[in-house]
This record gives C-alpha cells, sequence and structure tokens, in this order.
C-alpha cells in the first residue's frame, strides 16, 4: 500500500513539473493557436538563468527566489521578440510557423552551447529543498516520504494556476485575452489593440516557461535540449484536456504523471511512455476536442 | 462624417467593392441596402477597419482614416456591430460589458446607461453570452458598440434573425439613439421597411456598387423596392 502511495506521490510530481510547462503552452498554443516550438527553449532559457544568477548571488536559496521573477522576464521577453518578429506575420500560416519556430529553437540550443558550453550544468538546491520529509512511517522501513524540491515544484505549479486562472477572470487584460481569443474580429472592432493583446499573452506564456525552467534545476541537470525533451508531454496535455481549457490542463497534467508513474512501477520507463502514448491516441480518437469544451448557443 | 471615395474592397482574389463612393451625414440615419452579396457588410468591415480597401480613401470628418487599424477607429468615434449577434462567447454578459468599459473614463456610467436602453441583460449578468438567445446576443453586442460612446455606430443587420417582439425593442432603441443627436447611424439592411423609414438617406447597393441613393422617409420605401427589385 505504501508503494502505491509512493507511486501517486511520484505521479502527482510529474504532473506538477508537467503541469508549470504546459500552462504556458496553453496560453500559446490552447489560446492563440501558434505551434512554438521554441517554447521548449524558453524552459531552457528559464534554466540557464538559475545557474546564471547563481554565478552573482552564491546563496541557493536567495539565488532561486531571485531567479524566479528574472527567468518569468527573460523567457517572457524571448517570447515577445519572438512573436513580434516572427509569429505575427505568421498567424494563418501554422506549418509555417512550426518550422520557423523550429528553427529558432535549434538557434537558441545552439546559442546556449556556444555560451554555456555542451556538457549539462549544474545548479545548487537550497538545502532547504535537499531533503524529503516523511508523510508516513509504516515502522517496517517502507516510509512514505516525498522530496521537498517535488513538494516546491508543486506548490509553484499550484501557485502559478492560480494567478494565471484569477488573472484571466479577474483583471483587463484577461478579460481583454480571452476576448482576442474568442473572437479576434469583433475584439479588434470594440476597441481593442489586439496586437498588444497577443504581444502580452505571449510573453505571459512565455513568462510561465521560464518559471518552468528554473523548477526543472531541481530535479535534474541543465542543458541546451532540456526544454526539447519534456515539450511533447506538455503539448499533449494541452490537446487532451481540451484546446484553450485551463482545467482540464490541470487533471490532464496530473492524470498523466500518476499514470506514468504507476505504469512504471509494473514496467520499464519505455514501455510506460508507449502506453502512456497509446492511450492519449484511443483517447483522442474517442474525444478529438479533448476533456473539456465548452457550451455554447451561438459560434461566436 | 463618414465618406467612402472610391473605394475597391475584397477578399482573397475577388473583389466586392467597385470604385464605391457614399457618404454617412452627421446626424440621423444613413440605410445602405441590398441583396445578399450585394457587398454590404463588406462596406461596414471596410469602414471599421476589418478590410483593408485595395484602392480609394475612407475619411472620417475629413481626417483620412484608411490605413487605421480598428482600434484606432473606435477611439475616433466609431463602433460597429457586426452581423450574426456576434459576442465573446465565453465571457459572461457583464465581462462582455466590462471588457469594453475597461480602462475607460466614464466606461461605469456608459455600462448604466446600455443597461439602460436593454433592462432585459440586468438580469443575466452572470450568463455566459453563447448561452444567451439571439435576441439578447443583439442587445448585448448593441449595449457593447455604446459603452463605447461613439459619435458613428456601424450596425449590420441588427434585425436579422431575431424574434419580433425584440425587434420592435432594437429599431426603437435605434431611432431613439439617432433621434438624441451627438450620434449617427450607418445602418446596413437587407429589409427595406424600416430601414427606408428611418434614414435620413438611402444607398442601394448592388455587386459591389451603388444603383440607387436618395432621401429616405414612408414616401421612398417605394422607389427603393423598386430598385431593389430589377
Amino acid at each position: 500500500m505504501t508503494l502505491v502511495f509512493s507511486q501517486l506521490f511520484t505521479g502527482i510530481s510529474i504532473g506538477a513539473v508537467l503541469l508549470l510547462i504546459a500552462l504556458g503552452l496553453s496560453l500559446t498554443f490552447g489560446q492563440m493557436n501558434v505551434i512554438n516550438m521554441a517554447h521548449g527553449e524558453f524552459i531552457m532559457a528559464g534554466a540557464y538563468t538559475v545557474y546564471v544568477v547563481q554565478q552573482i548571488i552564491t546563496n541557493a536559496g536567495v539565488s532561486l527566489l531571485v531567479a524566479l521573477p528574472v527567468a518569468f522576464l527573460v523567457a517572457g521577453a524571448m517570447g515577445v521578440v519572438l512573436e513580434f518578429l516572427l509569429i505575427r506575420r505568421l498567424y494563418t500560416r501554422p506549418l509555417d510557423t512550426l518550422l520557423v519556430t523550429w528553427g529558432v529553437a535549434l538557434i537558441l540550443q545552439q546559442l546556449a552551447r556556444d555560451i554555456f558550453g555542451a556538457p549539462n550544468v549544474q545548479t545548487r538546491a537550497p538545502d532547504l529543498l535537499t531533503g524529503s520529509i516523511t508523510i508516513f512511517s509504516s515502522g517496517d522501513g517502507n516510509d512514505l516520504m516525498v522530496a521537498n524540491s517535488r513538494l516546491f515544484i508543486l506548490t509553484l505549479a499550484l501557485l502559478a494556476v492560480a494567478a494565471l486562472t484569477l488573472g484571466l477572470r479577474m483583471t483587463p487584460l484577461g478579460r481583454r485575452i480571452r476576448a482576442v481569443v474568442q473572437n479576434r474580429d469583433l475584439a479588434a472592432a470594440s476597441g481593442i489593440a489586439t496586437g498588444r493583446v497577443d504581444r502580452m499573452t505571449f510573453f505571459i506564456g512565455s513568462g510561465l516557461a521560464g518559471i518552468a525552467g528554473v523548477a526543472l534545476t531541481l530535479v535534474g541537470p541543465i542543458g541546451p535540449t532540456m526544454g526539447t525533451n519534456i515539450i511533447i508531454d506538455a503539448f499533449l496535455v494541452v490537446v487532451v484536456g481540451g484546446i484553450g481549457q485551463l482545467k482540464g490542463t490541470v487533471i490532464v497534467a496530473f492524470a498523466l504523471g500518476m499514470m506514468q508513474s504507476l505504469v512504471e512501477y509494473s514496467t520499464t520507463i519505455s514501455v510506460a511512455k508507449v502506453l502512456v502514448f497509446l492511450t492519449i491516441v484511443a483517447f483522442l480518437q474517442w474525444r478529438p476536442q479533448g476533456l473539456f469544451t465548452l457550451r455554447t448557443r451561438s459560434l461566436a | 462624417m463618414l465618406e467612402f471615395d472610391g473605394i475597391d474592397v475584397g477578399y482573397g482574389r475577388s473583389v466586392v467593392l467597385h470604385d464605391l463612393s457614399l457618404a454617412a451625414r452627421d446626424g440621423g440615419v444613413t440605410a445602405v441596402l441590398g441583396h445578399n452579396g450585394a457587398g454590404k457588410s463588406t462596406l461596414l468591415r471596410a469602414a471599421i477597419g476589418l478590410l483593408k480597401p485595395r484602392a480609394g480613401t475612407i475619411r472620417l470628418d475629413g481626417a483620412d482614416i484608411t490605413g487605421l487599424a480598428p482600434h484606432q477607429r473606435v477611439a475616433r468615434g466609431m463602433a460597429y456591430v457586426p452581423q450574426g449577434q456576434q459576442s465573446f462567447p465565453h465571457l459572461t454578459t457583464a465581462e462582455n460589458l466590462q471588457l469594453i468599459a475597461d480602462g475607460r473614463r466614464n466606461g461605469k456610467a456608459a455600462t448604466a446607461e446600455a443597461l439602460g436602453l436593454f433592462p432585459a441583460l440586468a438580469g443575466l449578468m452572470n450568463r455566459r453570452a453563447g448561452l444567451l438567445s439571439g435576441g439578447q446576443r443583439q442587445q448585448l453586442a448593441i449595449a457593447r458598440a455604446l459603452i463605447t460612446e461613439p459619435r458613428l455606430l456601424l450596425l449590420d443587420e441588427p434585425t436579422e434573425g431575431i424574434q419580433p417582439s425584440v425587434v420592435a425593442e432594437i429599431e426603437q432603441t435605434i431611432l431613439s439613439l439617432a433621434g438624441r443627436g451627438g450620434m449617427s447611424v450607418l445602418l446596413v439592411e437587407q429589409h427595406v421597411g424600416f430601414a427606408v423609414r428611418a434614414a435620413g438617406r438611402y444607398y442601394v447597393l448592388e455587386a459591389g456598387r451603388v444603383t440607387s441613393s436618395g432621401q429616405g422617409g414612408e414616401d421612398a420605401e417605394s422607389a427603393v423596392r423598386e430598385a431593389l427589385a430589377v
């Protein structure tokens, strides 16, 4: 029983990482329908931000706290530049967007190799996040323990979801983002500067990728291709959750994380991955629109 | 007030409006009538800036606005209610209105005034716009446009596909808005009756060209019907 709970907690922590990555995509891909293949490189930029900040601020705890907003700004700024220079010219050409942003991803990876070198680099985790806490003590040595870093990532993911949900619902910018996504022409004709809203949406979506990058430094090394390795899973989370559905993204991120963890327990990592992908393919055959869609009486 | 001077407008390779010139005058209603496909909606989309003319000029109060983006035209006093009771379907009625009021100095008062014209909306504030009936959505669309306190309201077939009781209410609102001064209406309609009666001036479009124009009013109805029957 302890083992099952242990796998579930591992799944939740995998889900939290997936969620952090997918949150940014739920804006740029889910809400704006832009397939940005460079999103993974914004995650990488966030991770390298921690590395750079730690060269300046040696205290691991302080540097992590400083790196969070800095990574958001760095990745957000990269997103805005990409949107302004390339993506806004390609909104009606999704396949061109995919190819162009893939090219940008390759350029950014090479840039990271040139600046930081090809081998992976490590950052120091704060002492507070290096241990683990015991959730349940069985007395026979099979205690249920959760790594502090994983709990931190889970908290960060939930805070990001809460901030994004509140921001989209309660702020003027959030209303404008939702309006532009739902009916771009009507939004423009209602007096909303849609180009500016697109840029802000990209800034927030890319900034969230930066935050995800910071979180990933706590569970693995930093390398030029670290974003590429995990971005496909994040795209799947957004698609299966339902395009533009934050609620779906949250549920599917945790569901996929737990499924991966539980299947891994009885098979291997590779087999678990194949089984998860097959399940997703079967699910999308049954429900191609994803887990959630909204009911309307009108098309617009 | 708003002048189209020799504009060509189209989609892709097809040209819908050909060398079209007409003017919506300051005050009252100007009606543009025509059958389906005549180019009426294209004219309004060009007016608000959703379509760029390939040739010609659009002027507002004498100033060239041809190259301005839609939000810049709204800032200059234009508002647009598109065809088909369009709304932001996943936003509530309140959010649909708040969205436009955000950042406007007079946003709250303008929203209250718009709701005063359509009191039925007050009871639907927490309902998603996509779940409203066609008539309610059209009232919401007009209310949204009015929050910008426009000097020129562009209305694209505002009563199309709406139940008769709501049609009467919308027509009455258009008349009262146009009659109280400070706002002009450019009304695009397929059905002659109300539009010609309400209009100070009318234009008939056919295949993207003005084929007939004149003073509006009760007396003009038969002339317009004749022009449209050709």
